[in-house]
């Protein structure tokens, strides 16, 4: 295996508030290969979102390193797309205004990269609907093709389907799949949801809290589509849950109530 | 809301329309006699309590009195000749004193230093009413034009300067955050996400500021002046025309709604994208 697209080595946070120093998270490895669907998965609490927003560069002051590209991560830039819970859209823009976003719709090829994009999130006839016309799930949509159009070396969703009804976060899940098929974007899924984490993820990483570790790093061997329904996925799922009591058994504690 | 002709404004969007979630709002005769009821019963009122000599007429006049009244201005051509003059004073004023406050507004909005500077002595202006300071730009400006529409422009100044600091400093952090992943450079953060998040907070801030300018011209214009409409109400008191007074009020009254007006179209045309309760 070459140089991973995103490495971290002991990797370290902590927040100080008046009264304490909470550590959020603490001596990180991973590596993230080109091309790699990875889910996060830990209760809340456990350091999912910090660890995401210091790869985004949107968290600075960490021990350790985090290099993507082999370049130390220093700040925020559209080689690193990040998706956010709510979409957090701009209320006075439209669908493609929105997508576009600081670029002109005027040039030709951001209009013709926009017009794409719209179909890739499929929501076409909406380009100039306002984000208050919108249901969630199609909001949710206009921001991953927000940062899809930077055209991102890596691709950071923190819970973004969290919010969804089952259908639509269903759906969601497939327009998602159906993006890493066709554009090979690396993506880092931050989720609390056992079955989300494994129908998405080419692997799952395991965190826990208190400090936020590492617990496991599991591949995840089952061919796409997977059917949730099916016994293999069921025995997939079955593992990551053992892997969750055997933490539990370890040091969890009252934080394994999140999941 | 009150303002039912601007909710019949045609939706901006095509999606709009056809998913309906922006239904118009078309005037109906039913509207218009919900909202005319009071006042016609008022006047009504007002004109038989007159009639019957319960009101007297050395304080107060009858609504016809004052119709006639106004027919007799508007044909001796000193109504509008009065309502120029007191709107010029207003927009000139309001120019000054709304484009200065705009431009100290984005200045302390955007920088802690600046508004530490210069936010206190404003603070301190803003509690003095413009009556107070009247006298002073009289003596300043002689009795011209120009301390008219100061008094005016120092009016409008704070409510816009207020609300456009306020504007900017409510800009939502979730959003800064989109701002700064999405890589905007400064410029773009300051064109395309504070400056379009502050409008609401602006135009509110212009709303008060042209109400307080309308209020700023009959202290003016009643303080000193030959002209205008506070000078119809001045000269009104002072010869026992009281039907005079009323006219004056009313004309105020009228201007002041419909500038207000004019600017809630505005918003509603701005803010379109605005997703809040409609009445
Ligand atoms: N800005 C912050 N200031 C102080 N503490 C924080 C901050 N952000 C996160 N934390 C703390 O760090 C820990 C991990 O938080 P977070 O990464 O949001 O967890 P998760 O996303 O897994 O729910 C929590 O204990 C949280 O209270
Ligand atoms: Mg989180």
């Amino acid at each position: 295996m070459g140089a991973a697209l995103l490495e971290i080595r002991e990797l370290s946070k902590s927040f100080r508030t008046d009264s304490k120093t909470v550590q959020a998270l603490h001596h990180i490895e991973l590596d993230v290969q080109e091309g790699e669907f990875v889910t996060v998965i830990g209760p809340s609490g456990c350091g999912k979102s910090t660890l995401l927003r210091i790869v985004a560069g949107l968290d600075v002051g960490y021990e350790g390193q985090a290099t993507l590209d082999g370049r130390a991560i220093s700040g925020p830039g559209i080689d690193k797309g990040f998706i956010f819970q709510e979409p957090r859209l701009f209320p006075w823009l439209t669908v493609e205004k929105n997508i576009a976003a600081d670029l002109s719709l005027r040039n030709p090829e951001v209009k013709r990269r926009v017009g794409e994009l719209i179909e890739l999130v499929r929501l076409n006839g909406f380009e100039k609907a306002y984000p208050k016309e919108l249901s969630g799930g199609m909001a949710q949509r206009v921001s991953i093709a927000r940062a899809l159009l930077r055209n991102p070396r890596i691709l950071l969703l923190d819970e973004p389907f969290g919010a969804l009804d089952a259908f639509t976060r269903a759906h969601m899940q497939e327009v998602l799949l159906d993006i890493w098929r066709r554009n090979g974007t690396t993506m880092i899924f931050v989720t609390h949801d056992i079955d989300e984490a494994v129908f998405l993820g080419s692997r799952i990483v395991i965190l826990k809290p208190r400090p936020g570790e590492i617990r496991a790093k599991i591949g995840v061997d089952l061919p796409y589509p997977r059917k949730k329904a099916s016994a293999a996925f069921q025995d997939f799922r079955m593992r990551v849950l053992n892997e969750f009591e055997r933490i539990d058994e370890l040091s969890w504690g009252e934080a394994g109530a999140g999941i | 809301m009150s303002d039912r002709v601007e909710a019949a404004l045609p939706a901006q969007s095509a999606v709009a329309g056809k998913k309906g979630t922006r239904r118009r709002r078309r005037l109906t005769i039913n509207d218009i006699a919900v909202g005319a009821a009071i006042p016609i019963v008022f006047l009504v009122l007002w004109q038989m309590l007159y009639e019957t000599g319960r009101l007297d007429a050395n304080f107060f006049s009858s609504p016809t009195d004052i119709a006639s009244a106004i027919g007799e201005l508007a044909r001796s051509g000193e109504l509008f000749r009065d309502i120029g003059i007191s709107l010029w004073r207003v927009v000139c004023g309001f120019a000054i004193g709304g484009t200065l406050g705009l431009i100290f507004g984005l200045l302390s909005g955007f920088s802690r230093r600046t508004e530490m500077m210069i936010d206190p002595l404003f603070q301190l202006l803003r509690m003095t009413p413009s009556l107070a300071i009247a006298p002073l730009f009289i003596l300043w400006f002689g009795f011209g034009e120009t301390s008219k529409v100061l008094i005016i422009a120092v009016g409008a100044y704070f409510p816009i300067y207020v609300n456009t600091v306020l504007g900017i400093r409510n800009v939502d952090n979730k959003l800064v955050e989109v701002s700064q992943v999405l890589a905007y450079s400064r410029f773009s953060q300051i064109a395309k996400l504070i400056v379009p998040s502050s409008v609401p907070s602006i135009l509110l801030g212009v709303r008060l500021s042209l109400a307080v300018a309308w209020l700023s011209v009959v202290v003016a214009e009643m303080i000193n002046s030959k002209s205008g409409i506070g000078y119809l109400i001045y000269f009104g008191q002072y010869n026992s025309r009281i039907d005079y007074i009323f006219v004056g009020i009313i004309l105020f009254a009228t201007a002041g709604k419909l500038v207000d007006s004019f600017v809630r179209y505005l918003e509603r045309r701005l803010l379109g994208w605005r997703d809040n309760f409609k009445g």
